[in-house]
């Protein structure tokens, strides 16, 4: 299939990209790295009077240490993001989970904030940020503001950005020393949509977890934090039993949706065996 | 390790190294055997492939279909008039105005008793029978103009109900073509005398149901045509993506009423084929038709949505079977009742009956047993048509065979390799004749066998998984042995009343320059055709392979023949280019004797040029043989007519099918937690008879071996209850990529067919026919310490952990 026409505009700056949003509002779609948009056009799922065209923002790539937290700019190519060193000192689970995310070619174009903004409930970079307590800076015309990930995915490809705003950059609090992390995901071949995911950071120390976050993906509409797992470990030894314990919270506090190919009970089943995979790995 | 056994019957001896390049000089012993790199993979790896939707002609417009939008349902109204107003819309035609130019096909053939299937039309009129059929063909001056004025196509449906379940079907309390009386499209049975009392007297009879999921040929080019009708000719020539062009020919001639010397079908690069481009396409029809109805030329190009949901699917089967045996493991009987769904029709011209046929025709085929029952149904449903795709019925039949022979060796307490070993057909009882009715020439099964085994190093993975196993790590090996219909005869087709050529031709030419040219009516579908017919044709006329050109794909210029389909375009086309050739060297020879005055029985051609037999000495090259013969006749004796050409056809016609046989293995760990397979190592020996291209035979097995894995493991067409694809798309419908496929070792076994001098079989669909058996073996295998079988293809982990009992 062809795409039904569109108009197109490559603004230079972030502040024409804004005006530009401003005037087009829901009109207009943004097009940064295309990986999902582009074959959405050619698809007509998708048919915008004007794409916007932000491949011109350099302001919005990069990588940054800025005081205690990672900044990484909208722009940023998932494939800078696997490679970052900074990236894989202070914010290693995003590093763990890059490989994941699609094929190498797919990484090279796809970006950081596109990913989010897109908000695909299998994604791995939304549940990443779910997990590391990340906030995504989101600007307008009317300004930029902060939103706690936790707020930031509402619905099944609907996030908290308004018509007139771009999703900048997210802000991610870096690791402590004791933090250790893990990504997980099954999916049928490397680099598919997962199947369920799992995005987990905790602090160890004299074999106790703390500040436990476990967020998965494809469990759910939007990425989820399993509250009622982290509770059950929470300051405690991360052993048999409570590892047992957080498989069974699972149950109460997810409820997937069927897939193509897996039943809500096979995908619950599959969660659990990774919580319990991510949980070891993060007590060994 | 790829060995090769010296093919017996073709002389010269083959080379037993392979070759780096093409060789300057060919030596006498010819290319046969030898891994030529074929001449087209440079031009398509630089991007100068020319494929249908490259080619743009003057006046050129773009087709698309409006396709139903359910699975069954009456057409209320079809309104194109807002349709025809849109910008650059040329035409917008419903099924009746296409009627007018294009009749009605049934696809049914006078061998196959009894089959039945209603006429069907290029675009459907009054009523859609599956998802996606056309129901109206809208024209522009660009794609994305004609698929803009779909939007506008107005249309009111009537949902009638819908057919999907195939025991729903055969029951038959709804039926999908009131004028057939009931939804079965064909029905076979056959009954051994014996085989009642082969099953009473039996100490074991075990009986298992397996499944296997409806799939299909992802081709990297979709479907496309180009059809441009000359009104002042009444000429149509066709660019088509097609494996069969003089039987496109003959179709289009007959449906567009059209004579057939008028009809030129040319094939220029096709993307991959499996079978699904050797059809009947309603589509492609419709677009011929327009082109006539509007005297210009017309395109389609199927996008990967309309591949998913028109190309043929294959495979949807639930076989139960039966088997009687010893106690000490000899196989006494099969007893098979195998179910198929085929979709609203029978696709043209080969019938959708044949899948089910060769199921019926081959299980138990590997083994010696002399009693067989079957029973087949193959019935009408509302979703896509099914047809011929890689390997036709035989990834059903060796798998349920072999699912079916593990079961038994279980039982009795027997290893698989030696319950197989005890019941496969000896290597010297040939030639044999299998209870169903084949008749098999010569197979090598105990050799393949025995080869497999020590390949694999069978009795140390044993050991290796036994002691895997206490440490919870669950490792499986699979056998699968198989028989391969190949080269079929007028039998196959032919015989009821197809208007489908199981001859090839092949013309051979000395240019004046000395090069040679060969045209086959074999196509090139990427597989290397028009390779392996320059090693031929080089080695029968004496030339080097870098000398001979080859051109395929062109009603108007090649010998007339059936194309590439059924393994045959190597062991049939290629057995025309080897007696063109060797026509072409003895032509050659005449002149040569002519011209030096020598006896011909003492030249010979080597080396590009005419040469003394005995001695090897250089007396004429056939650039000057060229020169002389076409442009200085007059130096010739005036009773000499030069002849620098020579047409050979060959048919086989001894056997109806000339048989290949091979085992296959698969090692695999099955994650007991996740229900994940990971395929670890698979082996095939198989013997296709004389090897002309050791790597193109290779990685033909290889890629037929990972279209089985994605059988096996991956692929199924998905329909909701009510007839709707639910993974029409590449996300969704998922075929192995490189990563998910194990390393593949390939030997061989050498057992040429003494039907032809070459003595090749075919080789193309040899892999995929045995890789979902070997498979599901590995996998029940891995997990028979758990108690635990699946039968179902594919093998997704929730089918595996349901197994399990674990969801």
């Amino acid at each position: 299939m062809k795409a039904s026409s569109f108009g197109y505009a490559r603004p230079e700056s972030l502040a024409e990209a804004l005006e530009l949003l401003a005037r087009h509002g829901e009109r207009a779609k943004l097009l940064a790295g295309g990986q999902s948009l582009i074959p959405s056009l050619n698809l007509r799922l998708s048919s915008p009077a004007l794409l916007i065209d932000l491949g011109n923002l350099s302001e919005l790539e990069g990588i940054a240490l800025q005081g205690k937290d990672l900044r990484i700019g909208a722009l940023t190519r998932h494939r800078a993001i696997e490679r970052s060193p900074v990236v894989a000192a202070h914010a290693p689970l995003l590093a763990q989970a890059a490989p994941h995310i699609a094929h190498v070619a797919i990484r090279n174009r796809g970006t950081f904030g596109g990913s989010l903004a897109m908000s695909d409930p299998a994604a791995e970079w939304p549940a990443c940020c779910l997990a590391l307590g990340a906030s995504i800076v989101v600007a307008s015309a009317r300004g930029e503001r902060r939103v706690q990930a936790e707020r930031f995915f509402k619905a099944l490809y609907a996030t908290d950005l308004a018509p007139d705003e771009i999703l900048v950059a997210a802000e991610i609090p870096a690791a402590a020393a004791d933090s250790r992390s893990v990504f997980l995901e099954l999916a049928r071949r490397r680099g598919d949509y997962a199947i369920v995911g799992v995005a987990a950071q905790a602090r160890r120390s004299k074999g106790r977890l703390q500040d436990v976050r476990l967020a998965f993906l494809g469990v759910a509409a939007v990425p989820l934090l399993a509250r009622r797992a982290m509770a059950a470990l929470e300051g405690g030894p991360c052993d048999a039993a409570a590892i047992a314990a957080a498989e069974r919270a699972l149950g109460d506090e997810l409820e997937p949706m069927a897939d193509l190919y897996h039943s809500a009970a096979t995908k619950l089943h599959l969660a659990r065996v990774l919580a319990g995979r991510a949980l070891a790995a993060l007590a060994a | 390790m790829n060995e090769r056994v010296a093919p017996e019957r073709l002389a010269p001896e083959p080379r037993a190294e392979e070759r780096k390049a093409p060789p300057a000089q060919t030596a006498a012993t010819g290319y046969i055997g030898a891994s030529v790199p074929r001449a087209n993979a440079k031009r398509l790896l630089e991007g100068r492939g020319c494929y249908v939707d490259d080619l743009k002609l003057p006046r050129l417009a773009h087709v698309v279909f409006f396709r139903s939008p359910h699975a069954h349902a009456r057409i209320r109204k079809l309104d194109l008039s807002r349709a025809r107003t849109q910008p650059g819309v040329l035409a917008a035609f419903d099924g009746r105005a296409i009627a007018e130019y294009c009749s009605p096909w049934v696809g049914v053939l006078g061998h196959l008793k009894g089959i039945k299937s209603p006429p069907q039309h290029a675009v459907a009129i009054e009523r859609a029978c599956s998802q996606g059929e056309a129901v109206a063909a809208i024209v522009a001056e660009t794609r994305a103009q004609a698929e803009d004025a779909l939007q506008h196509v107005e249309a009111e449906w009537e949902e009638l109900p819908a057919v999907t379940g195939m025991e729903e079907a055969l029951a038959g309390r709804t039926v999908i073509h009131p004028e057939l009386g009931d939804n079965i499209c064909f029905r076979r049975e056959l009954a051994t005398e014996g085989v009642e009392q082969a099953f009473a007297a039996a100490d074991l009879v075990v009986e298992e149901t397996f499944g296997f999921g409806r799939h299909t040929g992802v081709t990297l080019e979709g479907r496309s045509i180009l059809a441009d009708y000359n009104a002042a000719e009444h000429s149509l020539t066709v660019y088509q993506a097609t494996q069969a062009p003089h039987m496109m020919q003959d179709i289009f001639s007959r449906h567009l009423g059209i004579p057939e010397a008028n009809v030129r079908v040319i094939c220029k690069d096709v993307g991959g084929s499996f079978g699904i481009k050797v059809h009947v396409y309603p589509d492609e029809m419709a677009t011929a038709a327009i082109s006539v109805m509007l005297r210009r030329p017309v395109k389609f190009a199927a996008d990967r949505l309309e591949s998913f949901l028109t190309d043929i699917h294959a495979r949807e089967h639930k076989a139960k079977v039966r088997l009687a045996c010893t106690r000490d493991g000899r196989i006494l009987a099969f007893d098979l009742d195998d179910l198929t769904a085929i979709g609203p029709y029978s696709v043209y011209p080969r019938t959708s009956g044949i899948e089910g046929n060769q199921v019926v025709n081959l299980t138990g085929g590997p083994y010696r047993h002399q009693e067989y029952r079957a029973r087949l149904n193959v019935v009408f449903t509302n979703k896509n048509v099914t047809c011929q795709y890689r390997a036709v019925g035989h990834p059903v039949a060796v798998a349920l065979t072999e699912g079916i022979v593990d079961v038994a060796a279980a039982k009795l307490g027997l290893d698989p390799a030696e319950f197989r070993r005890r019941n496969l057909i000896p290597d010297d009882a040939y030639p044999y004749t299998f209870p169903s009715g084949i008749k098999f020439e010569k197979l090598s099964h105990h050799q393949c066998l025995d080869k497999l085994l020590a390949l694999m190093d069978y009795a140390g993975l044993r050991a290796e998984q036994a002691q895997l196993r206490t440490r919870g790590v669950y490792r499986g090996i699979g056998l699968a042995a198989m028989i391969e219909v190949t080269n079929p005869s007028p039998a196959f087709y032919g015989v009821g009343g197809a208007r489908i050529s199981a001859q090839d031709g092949a013309t051979v030419r000395l240019e004046p320059s000395g090069m040679v040219t060969c045209l086959s009516s074999v196509t090139e579908q990427g597989q290397g055709t028009d390779g392996i017919f320059a090693q031929i044709c080089a080695t029968a006329v004496g030339v080097s392979v870098d000398q001979v050109r080859v051109i395929t794909g062109d009603t108007g210029v090649t010998p007339y023949g059936g194309g590439t389909w059924a393994s045959r375009g190597a062991g049939i086309g290629g057995e025309a280019v080897l007696q063109a050739g060797k026509a072409l060297k003895s032509n050659i020879l005449d002149l040569a004797a002519a011209v030096l005055g020598a006896d011909k029985a003492t030249l010979e051609v080597r080396d590009n040029a005419v040469c003394d037999k005995a001695t090897g000495e250089s007396k004429l090259p056939l650039a000057e043989v060229g020169r002389i013969g076409y442009f200085r006749p007059d130096t010739l004796p005036l009773k000499f007519q030069a002849e620098l050409s020579a047409t050979r056809h060959y048919t086989p016609r001894e056997y109806a099918f000339t048989f290949t046989n091979g085992i296959q293995a698969s090692l695999v760990e099955v994650d007991t937690d996740t229900g994940f397979v990971r395929l670890l190592k698979h082996w095939c020996v198989e013997d296709c008879g004389t090897v002309i291209n050791p790597l193109l035979v290779d990685e033909q097995i290889r890629g037929g071996i990972v279209q089985g894995i994605g059988a096996a493991m991956l692929e199924e067409c998905l329909y909701s209850a009510e007839g709707q694809l639910l993974n029409g798309s590449l996300a969704d419908y998922l075929v192995p990529m490189t990563g998910d496929v194990p390393d593949i070792e390939v030997a061989h076994v050498c057992t040429p067919t003494r039907q032809s001098e070459l003595g090749a079989k075919g080789v193309g669909e040899a892999g995929t026919a045995g890789a979902p058996g070997a498979v599901m073996n590995a996998i029940n295998d891995a997990l028979a310490p758990l108690g635990a079988r699946v039968t179902d293809q594919p093998f997704t982990p929730e089918r595996i952990l349901k197994a399990l009992k674990k969801v």
